[in-house]
Protein backbone atom coordinates (compact mmCIF):
# COMPACT_ATOMS: atom_id res chain seq x y z
CA UNK A 1 0.00 0.00 0.00
CA UNK A 2 3.15 2.42 0.85
CA UNK A 3 2.96 5.40 2.33
CA UNK A 4 0.60 8.49 1.92
CA UNK A 5 3.14 11.28 1.97
CA UNK A 6 1.41 14.31 3.55
CA UNK A 7 1.99 17.85 1.32
CA UNK A 8 2.94 20.53 4.95
CA UNK A 9 5.04 23.20 5.93
CA UNK A 10 7.62 23.51 8.77
CA UNK A 11 7.70 27.40 8.52
CA UNK A 12 5.40 30.20 7.90
CA UNK A 13 1.91 29.01 7.93
CA UNK A 14 3.03 25.90 9.96
CA UNK A 15 0.64 23.37 8.05
CA UNK A 16 2.73 20.09 9.66
CA UNK A 17 0.00 17.92 11.50
CA UNK A 18 -0.03 13.70 12.38
CA UNK A 19 -2.19 11.82 11.23
CA UNK A 20 -4.17 9.48 13.93
CA UNK A 21 -1.87 6.64 12.67
CA UNK A 22 1.48 9.01 13.22
CA UNK A 23 -0.40 9.97 16.55
CA UNK A 24 -0.57 6.58 17.86
CA UNK A 25 3.24 5.70 16.29
CA UNK A 26 4.40 8.72 18.19
CA UNK A 27 8.12 7.40 20.08
CA UNK A 28 6.65 9.23 23.81
CA UNK A 29 9.87 9.77 25.63
CA UNK A 30 8.80 8.88 29.20
CA UNK A 31 8.81 5.35 30.82
CA UNK A 32 8.15 6.97 33.84
CA UNK A 33 6.34 10.31 35.51
CA UNK A 34 9.52 12.36 36.00
CA UNK A 35 12.63 12.44 33.88
CA UNK A 36 16.53 12.74 34.16
CA UNK A 37 19.50 12.19 32.16
CA UNK A 38 20.45 8.98 31.89
CA UNK A 39 22.78 6.47 29.75
CA UNK A 40 19.80 5.53 28.61
CA UNK A 41 21.54 3.50 25.26
CA UNK A 42 19.75 0.13 24.08
CA UNK A 43 20.59 -2.03 20.82
CA UNK A 44 18.74 -0.93 18.33
CA UNK A 45 16.55 -4.10 17.53
CA UNK A 46 13.99 -3.94 15.38
CA UNK A 47 10.20 -2.88 17.32
CA UNK A 48 6.75 -3.32 16.90
CA UNK A 49 5.36 -3.63 13.15
CA UNK A 50 3.50 0.09 12.56
CA UNK A 51 6.01 1.49 15.54
CA UNK A 52 8.81 3.73 14.45
CA UNK A 53 11.12 0.50 15.14
CA UNK A 54 10.03 -1.26 13.00
CA UNK A 55 12.36 -0.85 10.42
CA UNK A 56 15.94 0.22 11.08
CA UNK A 57 15.55 3.75 9.24
CA UNK A 58 12.28 4.57 10.06
CA UNK A 59 10.91 6.61 6.64
CA UNK A 60 7.18 8.00 7.35
CA UNK A 61 4.45 10.41 5.81
CA UNK A 62 6.15 13.25 6.38
CA UNK A 63 8.87 12.60 4.89
CA UNK A 64 8.55 14.30 1.79
CA UNK A 65 7.67 17.70 3.26
CA UNK A 66 10.69 17.25 5.34
CA UNK A 67 13.10 16.99 2.59
CA UNK A 68 11.66 19.78 0.99
CA UNK A 69 12.14 22.06 4.03
CA UNK A 70 16.00 20.65 4.49
CA UNK A 71 16.87 21.86 0.84
CA UNK A 72 14.98 25.49 1.74
CA UNK A 73 17.75 25.59 4.94
CA UNK A 74 20.70 24.24 3.09
CA UNK A 75 19.81 26.75 0.45
CA UNK A 76 20.01 29.68 2.97
CA UNK A 77 22.95 28.38 4.95
CA UNK A 78 25.09 25.74 2.88
CA UNK A 79 27.23 25.96 6.20
CA UNK A 80 24.76 23.54 7.44
CA UNK A 81 26.15 20.19 5.36
CA UNK A 82 30.17 20.19 6.20
CA UNK A 83 32.85 17.45 5.55
CA UNK A 84 36.31 17.59 7.04
CA UNK A 85 38.52 16.60 4.13
CA UNK A 86 39.69 12.69 5.89
CA UNK A 87 35.87 12.16 5.69
CA UNK A 88 34.62 11.11 2.44
CA UNK A 89 35.06 7.31 2.63
CA UNK A 90 32.82 7.39 6.01
CA UNK A 91 30.16 9.52 3.64
CA UNK A 92 30.34 6.86 1.25
CA UNK A 93 29.70 4.12 3.72
CA UNK A 94 26.89 6.05 5.22
CA UNK A 95 25.51 5.96 1.40
CA UNK A 96 25.54 2.26 1.49
CA UNK A 97 23.78 2.25 5.01
CA UNK A 98 20.91 4.62 3.99
CA UNK A 99 20.11 3.15 0.66
CA UNK A 100 20.26 -0.70 1.56
CA UNK A 101 18.46 0.25 4.69
CA UNK A 102 15.48 2.27 2.84
CA UNK A 103 15.21 -0.64 -0.29
CA UNK A 104 14.91 -3.59 2.15
CA UNK A 105 12.35 -2.02 4.49
CA UNK A 106 10.46 0.36 1.77
CA UNK A 107 10.43 -1.25 -1.76
CA UNK A 108 7.75 0.02 -3.21
CA UNK A 109 9.35 3.67 -2.62
CA UNK A 110 12.78 3.27 -2.96
CA UNK A 111 15.11 0.76 -5.11
CA UNK A 112 19.18 -0.47 -5.20
CA UNK A 113 20.61 -2.44 -7.58
CA UNK A 114 24.42 -2.87 -7.83
CA UNK A 115 26.92 -4.54 -10.50
CA UNK A 116 29.93 -4.42 -8.94
CA UNK A 117 30.39 -0.63 -8.52
CA UNK A 118 27.73 0.52 -10.82
CA UNK A 119 25.13 1.30 -8.45
CA UNK A 120 21.79 2.54 -9.55
CA UNK A 121 19.12 4.23 -7.29
CA UNK A 122 15.81 5.10 -7.44
CA UNK A 123 13.73 6.71 -5.17
CA UNK A 124 9.84 7.36 -6.14
CA UNK A 125 9.25 9.64 -3.62
CA UNK A 126 11.54 11.80 -4.46
CA UNK A 127 11.22 11.76 -8.33
CA UNK A 128 14.93 10.44 -8.63
CA UNK A 129 16.74 8.01 -10.83
CA UNK A 130 20.66 7.49 -10.21
CA UNK A 131 23.00 5.79 -11.86
CA UNK A 132 26.75 6.44 -10.58
CA UNK A 133 29.49 4.64 -9.55
CA UNK A 134 29.98 3.76 -5.77
CA UNK A 135 33.42 5.75 -4.64
CA UNK A 136 33.50 7.78 -7.74
CA UNK A 137 32.73 11.48 -6.59
CA UNK A 138 31.74 13.05 -10.21
CA UNK A 139 29.00 10.83 -10.83
CA UNK A 140 26.91 12.32 -8.53
CA UNK A 141 25.95 16.13 -7.72
CA UNK A 142 26.71 16.14 -4.02
CA UNK A 143 29.02 14.85 -2.08
CA UNK A 144 28.01 11.03 -0.81
CA UNK A 145 26.89 12.38 2.45
CA UNK A 146 25.07 15.57 1.28
CA UNK A 147 23.47 13.58 -1.57
CA UNK A 148 21.55 10.64 0.78
CA UNK A 149 20.72 13.04 3.72
CA UNK A 150 19.10 15.11 1.26
CA UNK A 151 17.01 12.06 1.02
CA UNK A 152 16.66 11.21 4.51
CA UNK A 153 14.74 12.44 7.65
CA UNK A 154 16.61 13.83 10.54
CA UNK A 155 19.94 14.99 11.12
CA UNK A 156 23.19 12.80 10.32
CA UNK A 157 26.52 13.80 12.38
CA UNK A 158 29.66 11.38 11.41
CA UNK A 159 32.00 10.83 13.67
CA UNK A 160 35.75 9.92 13.51
CA UNK A 161 37.12 7.78 16.46
CA UNK A 162 40.75 8.18 17.15
CA UNK A 163 43.07 8.54 20.67
CA UNK A 164 39.75 6.96 22.71
CA UNK A 165 37.34 9.63 21.82
CA UNK A 166 34.53 10.58 19.16
CA UNK A 167 35.45 13.78 16.09
CA UNK A 168 32.98 15.29 14.89
CA UNK A 169 34.26 15.38 11.66
CA UNK A 170 31.20 15.62 9.10
CA UNK A 171 27.52 16.56 9.29
CA UNK A 172 24.18 17.99 7.75
CA UNK A 173 22.50 19.42 10.23
CA UNK A 174 18.92 21.21 9.49
CA UNK A 175 16.47 20.47 12.03
CA UNK A 176 18.58 20.73 14.84
CA UNK A 177 17.64 21.12 18.92
CA UNK A 178 19.71 24.40 18.98
CA UNK A 179 23.24 23.54 18.87
CA UNK A 180 25.41 24.48 15.72
CA UNK A 181 27.14 22.47 13.47
CA UNK A 182 29.50 24.70 12.31
CA UNK A 183 30.68 25.67 15.77
CA UNK A 184 31.21 22.24 17.14
CA UNK A 185 32.44 20.12 13.67
CA UNK A 186 35.92 19.38 14.58
CA UNK A 187 35.15 19.16 18.44
CA UNK A 188 35.69 15.97 20.60
CA UNK A 189 32.38 13.96 22.34
CA UNK A 190 32.90 16.16 25.87
CA UNK A 191 33.72 19.30 23.92
CA UNK A 192 30.36 19.32 21.71
CA UNK A 193 28.83 18.10 25.12
CA UNK A 194 30.09 20.84 27.23
CA UNK A 195 27.41 23.20 27.50
CA UNK A 196 24.83 20.42 29.06
CA UNK A 197 24.11 20.63 32.32
CA UNK A 198 24.19 18.23 35.26
CA UNK A 199 25.21 15.22 32.95
CA UNK A 200 28.84 15.26 32.76
CA UNK A 201 29.00 15.63 36.79
CA UNK A 202 27.47 12.47 36.67
CA UNK A 203 29.71 10.89 34.66
CA UNK A 204 27.05 9.96 31.89
CA UNK A 205 29.23 10.94 29.42
CA UNK A 206 32.51 9.49 30.37
CA UNK A 207 30.43 5.78 30.28
CA UNK A 208 28.18 6.71 27.19
CA UNK A 209 31.69 7.05 25.37
CA UNK A 210 33.28 3.99 26.32
CA UNK A 211 29.71 2.35 24.77
CA UNK A 212 30.08 3.97 21.67
CA UNK A 213 33.71 3.95 20.87
CA UNK A 214 32.58 -0.13 21.27
CA UNK A 215 29.45 -0.48 19.11
CA UNK A 216 30.06 -2.92 15.99
CA UNK A 217 29.55 -3.00 13.19
CA UNK A 218 25.80 -4.53 12.73
CA UNK A 219 25.17 -3.75 16.16
CA UNK A 220 23.90 -0.62 16.06
CA UNK A 221 22.40 0.90 19.29
CA UNK A 222 19.88 3.63 20.17
CA UNK A 223 18.31 6.51 22.38
CA UNK A 224 15.64 8.64 22.77
CA UNK A 225 16.31 12.54 23.74
CA UNK A 226 13.69 15.32 24.23
CA UNK A 227 12.61 18.60 23.73
CA UNK A 228 9.77 21.40 23.37
CA UNK A 229 9.34 23.89 20.13
CA UNK A 230 6.84 26.46 19.66
CA UNK A 231 5.10 26.06 16.41
CA UNK A 232 5.84 22.43 14.05
CA UNK A 233 9.45 24.03 12.98
CA UNK A 234 12.10 22.06 12.26
CA UNK A 235 14.52 24.41 12.07
CA UNK A 236 15.48 25.66 15.21
CA UNK A 237 18.98 26.43 14.70
CA UNK A 238 20.90 28.89 17.12
CA UNK A 239 21.80 30.28 13.59
CA UNK A 240 17.88 31.55 13.30
CA UNK A 241 17.09 31.51 16.32
CA UNK A 242 16.53 35.70 16.34
CA UNK A 243 14.40 34.26 13.84
CA UNK A 244 11.97 31.67 15.52
CA UNK A 245 12.89 32.41 19.32
CA UNK A 246 9.66 35.02 19.79
CA UNK A 247 7.77 32.82 18.89
CA UNK A 248 8.40 31.14 22.53
CA UNK A 249 6.42 34.52 23.98
CA UNK A 250 3.38 33.80 22.26
CA UNK A 251 2.10 31.23 23.76
CA UNK A 252 -1.32 31.71 25.58
CA UNK A 253 -3.66 29.22 27.16
CA UNK A 254 -5.65 29.49 24.78
CA UNK A 255 -3.14 28.31 21.73
CA UNK A 256 -1.11 26.13 24.04
CA UNK A 257 -2.83 22.96 22.20
CA UNK A 258 -1.77 23.69 18.47
CA UNK A 259 1.68 25.56 19.09
CA UNK A 260 3.29 23.61 21.56
CA UNK A 261 5.31 20.33 20.55
CA UNK A 262 7.02 17.58 22.18
CA UNK A 263 9.90 17.24 20.15
CA UNK A 264 11.66 13.76 20.34
CA UNK A 265 14.82 12.83 18.77
CA UNK A 266 15.49 8.95 17.92
CA UNK A 267 19.16 8.82 17.70
CA UNK A 268 20.83 5.53 17.04
CA UNK A 269 24.43 4.46 16.29
CA UNK A 270 25.72 2.87 13.45
CA UNK A 271 29.87 1.62 13.05
CA UNK A 272 30.27 2.14 9.50
CA UNK A 273 32.40 -0.53 7.94
CA UNK A 274 34.97 0.63 5.56
CA UNK A 275 36.11 4.17 7.64
CA UNK A 276 35.17 2.74 11.19
CA UNK A 277 33.47 5.42 11.88
CA UNK A 278 30.85 6.19 13.90
CA UNK A 279 27.56 7.55 12.34
CA UNK A 280 24.75 9.32 14.62
CA UNK A 281 21.50 10.07 13.18
CA UNK A 282 19.17 12.27 14.86
CA UNK A 283 15.20 11.97 14.12
CA UNK A 284 13.22 14.62 15.00
CA UNK A 285 9.45 13.49 15.71
CA UNK A 286 6.94 16.33 16.79
CA UNK A 287 3.53 16.12 18.45
CA UNK A 288 1.41 19.07 19.00
CA UNK A 289 -0.52 18.86 22.62
CA UNK A 290 -3.86 18.65 21.41
CA UNK A 291 -2.37 15.41 19.22
CA UNK A 292 -0.84 14.01 22.54
CA UNK A 293 -3.41 14.36 24.98
CA UNK A 294 -5.60 12.00 23.09
CA UNK A 295 -4.02 9.53 24.82
CA UNK A 296 -4.82 10.11 28.19
CA UNK A 297 -2.06 8.60 29.75
CA UNK A 298 0.68 10.61 27.81
CA UNK A 299 -1.00 13.46 29.01
CA UNK A 300 -0.90 12.83 32.55
CA UNK A 301 2.62 11.93 32.27
CA UNK A 302 4.32 15.10 30.44
CA UNK A 303 1.88 16.75 32.89
CA UNK A 304 4.31 15.31 36.19
CA UNK A 305 7.05 15.60 34.06
CA UNK A 306 7.05 19.35 32.90
CA UNK A 307 6.14 20.33 36.91
CA UNK A 308 8.55 18.83 37.67
CA UNK A 309 11.48 18.45 35.41
CA UNK A 310 14.89 20.51 37.47
CA UNK A 311 15.52 23.71 36.79
CA UNK A 312 18.56 23.44 34.22
CA UNK A 313 16.95 21.14 32.40
CA UNK A 314 14.09 23.28 31.97
CA UNK A 315 16.44 26.41 31.23
CA UNK A 316 18.63 24.47 29.27
CA UNK A 317 15.60 23.49 26.98
CA UNK A 318 14.39 26.67 26.76
CA UNK A 319 11.12 26.06 28.61
CA UNK A 320 11.48 29.39 31.05
CA UNK A 321 8.92 31.72 29.13
CA UNK A 322 5.83 29.57 28.50
CA UNK A 323 6.37 26.10 31.22
CA UNK A 324 4.01 28.01 33.29
CA UNK A 325 1.13 28.28 30.96
CA UNK A 326 1.69 24.72 29.44
CA UNK A 327 1.61 22.97 32.99
CA UNK A 328 -1.70 24.63 34.04
CA UNK A 329 -3.12 23.57 30.05
CA UNK A 330 -1.92 20.19 30.79
CA UNK A 331 -3.03 19.94 34.31
CA UNK A 332 -6.74 19.67 33.05
CA UNK A 333 -5.40 16.08 31.85
CA UNK A 334 -4.42 14.92 35.01
CA UNK A 335 -6.81 13.24 37.12
CA UNK A 336 -4.27 11.99 39.59
CA UNK A 337 -4.97 8.60 38.49
CA UNK A 338 -1.70 6.43 38.67
CA UNK A 339 -0.46 5.32 34.41
CA UNK A 340 0.83 2.18 33.56
CA UNK A 341 5.08 2.00 33.24
CA UNK A 342 6.44 1.42 30.15
CA UNK A 343 6.43 4.14 26.60
CA UNK A 344 3.30 3.09 24.99
CA UNK A 345 0.02 4.98 25.27
CA UNK A 346 -2.44 2.80 27.63
CA UNK B 1 44.37 33.12 35.43
CA UNK B 2 40.93 31.37 33.98
CA UNK B 3 38.39 30.11 35.53
CA UNK B 4 37.38 26.42 34.81
CA UNK B 5 34.23 26.32 33.39
CA UNK B 6 33.11 23.82 30.44
CA UNK B 7 34.71 21.14 28.98
CA UNK B 8 35.34 23.14 25.47
CA UNK B 9 37.25 25.78 27.28
CA UNK B 10 40.99 25.39 26.33
CA UNK B 11 42.92 25.02 29.63
CA UNK B 12 45.92 26.62 29.81
CA UNK B 13 49.42 25.66 31.47
CA UNK B 14 52.95 26.83 32.37
CA UNK B 15 55.54 26.53 29.35
CA UNK B 16 58.56 24.32 30.00
CA UNK B 17 61.55 23.78 27.49
CA UNK B 18 61.06 20.51 25.64
CA UNK B 19 63.31 18.60 23.75
CA UNK B 20 63.69 19.63 20.11
CA UNK B 21 65.81 21.25 17.56
CA UNK B 22 63.42 24.23 16.57
CA UNK B 23 61.47 26.39 19.01
CA UNK B 24 58.74 28.43 17.57
CA UNK B 25 57.63 31.20 20.25
CA UNK B 26 54.35 33.28 19.14
CA UNK B 27 53.78 35.29 22.13
CA UNK B 28 51.60 39.07 22.23
CA UNK B 29 51.83 41.40 25.26
CA UNK B 30 52.57 39.60 29.07
CA UNK B 31 53.13 36.56 27.12
CA UNK B 32 56.74 37.67 26.62
CA UNK B 33 56.78 37.37 30.62
CA UNK B 34 56.11 33.96 29.87
CA UNK B 35 58.99 32.98 27.19
CA UNK B 36 61.54 34.68 29.78
CA UNK B 37 60.55 33.14 33.06
CA UNK B 38 60.97 29.95 30.92
CA UNK B 39 63.81 30.94 29.50
CA UNK B 40 65.17 30.44 33.55
CA UNK B 41 64.75 26.57 33.38
CA UNK B 42 66.39 26.23 29.51
CA UNK B 43 69.48 25.02 28.75
CA UNK B 44 72.45 26.22 27.15
CA UNK B 45 72.43 26.91 23.33
CA UNK B 46 68.29 26.28 23.61
CA UNK B 47 67.59 29.83 21.37
CA UNK B 48 70.13 29.40 19.05
CA UNK B 49 67.67 27.11 17.51
CA UNK B 50 64.65 29.71 18.45
CA UNK B 51 62.30 31.87 16.19
CA UNK B 52 59.69 34.35 18.42
CA UNK B 53 57.50 36.01 16.91
CA UNK B 54 56.47 39.00 19.38
CA UNK B 55 53.41 41.11 19.73
CA UNK B 56 53.90 43.71 22.16
CA UNK B 57 50.33 45.53 22.41
CA UNK B 58 50.29 47.76 25.27
CA UNK B 59 51.95 46.11 27.90
CA UNK B 60 55.22 44.90 25.42
CA UNK B 61 57.56 47.64 26.49
CA UNK B 62 59.38 46.05 29.72
CA UNK B 63 59.61 42.69 27.48
CA UNK B 64 61.19 43.69 23.95
CA UNK B 65 64.78 44.11 25.21
CA UNK B 66 65.11 41.15 27.71
CA UNK B 67 63.38 39.09 24.57
CA UNK B 68 66.19 40.06 22.06
CA UNK B 69 68.69 39.47 24.56
CA UNK B 70 67.81 35.62 24.76
CA UNK B 71 69.25 35.76 20.85
CA UNK B 72 66.81 33.58 19.20
CA UNK B 73 68.07 32.97 15.81
CA UNK B 74 65.08 35.10 14.48
CA UNK B 75 63.46 37.53 16.75
CA UNK B 76 60.02 39.35 14.89
CA UNK B 77 57.90 42.05 16.52
CA UNK B 78 54.20 42.61 14.70
CA UNK B 79 52.22 45.43 15.18
CA UNK B 80 49.09 43.31 15.02
CA UNK B 81 48.10 39.40 15.44
CA UNK B 82 47.00 39.68 11.91
CA UNK B 83 49.64 41.18 11.05
CA UNK B 84 51.64 38.59 12.73
CA UNK B 85 49.62 35.36 11.75
CA UNK B 86 51.30 35.27 7.72
CA UNK B 87 54.79 34.89 9.12
CA UNK B 88 53.32 32.27 10.89
CA UNK B 89 51.85 30.30 8.69
CA UNK B 90 55.03 30.43 6.42
CA UNK B 91 57.07 29.47 9.17
CA UNK B 92 55.05 26.31 9.79
CA UNK B 93 54.02 25.47 6.35
CA UNK B 94 56.94 22.73 5.91
CA UNK B 95 57.02 20.30 8.45
CA UNK B 96 59.98 19.65 9.95
CA UNK B 97 61.33 17.01 12.51
CA UNK B 98 61.58 18.47 15.96
CA UNK B 99 59.69 21.65 15.87
CA UNK B 100 58.14 22.84 19.18
CA UNK B 101 55.84 24.99 19.66
CA UNK B 102 55.31 27.60 22.02
CA UNK B 103 52.14 30.24 22.60
CA UNK B 104 52.30 32.70 25.85
CA UNK B 105 49.62 35.38 26.13
CA UNK B 106 45.76 36.73 25.47
CA UNK B 107 43.16 34.16 25.11
CA UNK B 108 43.03 35.84 21.67
CA UNK B 109 46.68 35.09 20.66
CA UNK B 110 46.99 31.57 21.64
CA UNK B 111 43.39 30.73 20.11
CA UNK B 112 44.35 32.32 16.57
CA UNK B 113 47.95 30.93 16.82
CA UNK B 114 46.39 27.37 17.64
CA UNK B 115 44.09 27.47 14.83
CA UNK B 116 47.17 27.99 12.49
CA UNK B 117 48.76 25.06 14.08
CA UNK B 118 46.23 23.10 13.52
CA UNK B 119 45.52 24.36 10.02
CA UNK B 120 49.11 22.60 9.23
CA UNK B 121 48.68 19.70 10.92
CA UNK B 122 49.86 20.06 14.24
CA UNK B 123 48.07 18.34 16.68
CA UNK B 124 46.99 20.52 19.67
CA UNK B 125 48.03 18.47 22.28
CA UNK B 126 51.42 18.53 21.24
CA UNK B 127 51.38 23.02 22.05
CA UNK B 128 52.30 24.62 24.85
CA UNK B 129 50.28 27.20 26.05
CA UNK B 130 50.48 29.70 28.92
CA UNK B 131 47.84 32.45 29.21
CA UNK B 132 48.52 35.80 30.68
CA UNK B 133 47.11 39.30 30.37
CA UNK B 134 44.19 40.16 28.60
CA UNK B 135 40.94 37.34 29.23
CA UNK B 136 39.44 39.53 26.07
CA UNK B 137 37.38 37.23 23.76
CA UNK B 138 37.13 36.66 20.09
CA UNK B 139 33.50 35.58 19.56
CA UNK B 140 31.82 34.07 16.38
CA UNK B 141 28.45 35.68 16.21
CA UNK B 142 26.43 32.68 15.75
CA UNK B 143 23.75 33.76 13.34
CA UNK B 144 25.96 35.98 11.03
CA UNK B 145 29.32 34.10 11.28
CA UNK B 146 30.86 37.77 11.72
CA UNK B 147 34.49 37.51 14.27
CA UNK B 148 34.30 40.02 17.09
CA UNK B 149 37.59 40.55 18.36
CA UNK B 150 39.18 42.12 21.72
CA UNK B 151 35.27 41.15 23.92
CA UNK B 152 35.02 42.66 26.97
CA UNK B 153 31.71 43.01 27.85
CA UNK B 154 28.58 40.86 28.65
CA UNK B 155 26.53 41.24 26.77
CA UNK B 156 28.77 42.45 23.29
CA UNK B 157 27.07 43.97 20.29
CA UNK B 158 28.22 41.92 17.30
CA UNK B 159 30.21 44.61 15.32
CA UNK B 160 29.25 43.06 11.86
CA UNK B 161 25.36 42.28 12.06
CA UNK B 162 24.73 44.37 15.47
CA UNK B 163 22.37 41.89 17.15
CA UNK B 164 23.38 42.11 21.05
CA UNK B 165 24.95 38.69 21.57
CA UNK B 166 25.47 36.75 25.16
CA UNK B 167 29.06 35.60 25.08
CA UNK B 168 29.05 31.81 25.94
CA UNK B 169 31.65 29.76 27.16
CA UNK B 170 31.02 27.39 24.83
CA UNK B 171 34.52 27.37 22.54
CA UNK B 172 35.94 26.00 19.43
CA UNK B 173 39.72 25.80 18.54
CA UNK B 174 38.68 25.26 14.71
CA UNK B 175 36.89 29.17 14.63
CA UNK B 176 39.35 30.14 17.72
CA UNK B 177 36.23 31.88 19.13
CA UNK B 178 33.81 31.57 21.38
CA UNK B 179 30.23 31.50 20.68
CA UNK B 180 27.81 34.76 20.87
CA UNK B 181 23.84 33.96 20.85
CA UNK B 182 21.17 36.48 20.62
CA UNK B 183 20.53 37.46 23.96
CA UNK B 184 16.95 39.12 23.60
CA UNK B 185 16.02 36.43 20.87
CA UNK B 186 12.77 36.01 22.60
CA UNK B 187 11.88 39.42 23.42
CA UNK B 188 14.20 42.40 21.57
CA UNK B 189 12.06 45.10 23.56
CA UNK B 190 14.71 43.51 26.61
CA UNK B 191 18.14 45.33 26.42
CA UNK B 192 20.18 44.05 29.14
CA UNK B 193 22.87 46.19 30.40
CA UNK B 194 26.14 45.92 28.89
CA UNK B 195 28.76 45.52 31.77
CA UNK B 196 32.65 44.79 31.77
CA UNK B 197 32.91 40.75 31.92
CA UNK B 198 36.79 39.59 30.50
CA UNK B 199 39.97 41.58 31.63
C1 LIG C 1 28.12 10.33 19.14
C2 LIG C 1 26.95 10.62 19.27
C3 LIG C 1 26.40 11.91 19.86
C4 LIG C 1 26.37 13.14 19.30
C5 LIG C 1 26.92 13.54 17.94
C6 LIG C 1 25.73 14.01 20.25
C7 LIG C 1 25.54 15.38 20.05
C8 LIG C 1 24.93 16.22 20.95
C9 LIG C 1 24.81 17.64 20.78
C10 LIG C 1 25.36 18.44 19.61
C11 LIG C 1 24.13 18.13 21.85
C12 LIG C 1 23.78 19.60 22.10
C13 LIG C 1 24.79 20.25 23.02
C14 LIG C 1 24.64 21.76 23.11
O1 LIG C 1 23.89 22.25 23.97
O2 LIG C 1 25.29 22.49 22.34
C15 LIG C 1 23.82 17.02 22.69
C16 LIG C 1 23.11 17.09 23.87
C17 LIG C 1 22.96 16.02 24.75
N1 LIG C 1 23.52 14.77 24.61
FE1 LIG C 1 24.49 14.03 23.00
N2 LIG C 1 25.37 13.30 21.35
C18 LIG C 1 25.77 12.00 21.15
C19 LIG C 1 25.61 10.96 22.01
C20 LIG C 1 25.06 11.05 23.26
C21 LIG C 1 24.91 9.93 24.16
C22 LIG C 1 25.33 8.50 23.90
C23 LIG C 1 24.34 10.42 25.26
C24 LIG C 1 24.02 9.56 26.46
C25 LIG C 1 23.61 9.57 27.48
C26 LIG C 1 24.10 11.85 25.07
C27 LIG C 1 23.52 12.71 25.96
C28 LIG C 1 23.17 14.02 25.71
C29 LIG C 1 22.35 14.83 26.59
C30 LIG C 1 21.75 14.39 27.92
C31 LIG C 1 22.21 16.08 25.99
C32 LIG C 1 21.35 17.25 26.49
C33 LIG C 1 20.04 17.13 25.74
C34 LIG C 1 18.85 17.93 26.26
O3 LIG C 1 18.65 18.11 27.46
O4 LIG C 1 18.04 18.34 25.41
N3 LIG C 1 24.57 12.20 23.84
N4 LIG C 1 24.32 15.87 22.14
Amino acid sequence: MGINFRTETFRDDFSFRNSPEHIRRFPFPFHEDSYMYAVNIEPHVAGPAGSVLEHPIDVDEHYVSEMADRALVLAEDPLRCQSLPHMTLAGWDLLELLMTAKAESYPEHFSLTRDGDRWHWINRPLGIDQKFLFGDLTTLPYGPMEYITRQSQGDFCILDQRDGNLWMDAGIVTTQADWSLDFDIGMNFFEWHAPVPLAHEKGIFTRALKFLTNVQQGKPARRLNWTMTINPRLDTSPENYHKWGPDRATVTPENVGQKVHLRVELQSFWRLPRSNALVFPIRCYLIKMDELVTSPKWARRLHRVIRDLPEELATYKGLTRYRATLVEWLARYDDGTPTSPGFGPE
Amino acid sequence: MTPKTILSRPVYGTLSPQAGTHHLFVADAEGGGAILDMAKAAPEGFFAGAHIIYIPREAGAAYTGPLQALKPAQYYEGPSIAAALPRQKQTLAPARMGRRLYLAGTEGLIGQAMQAALDAGIDHGSIQTEQRGSLARRVQCVHCKGITEDVTTQPVRCSHCGLLLFVRDHYSRRLAAFQGVCINAEDQSEIPPIEEAFR
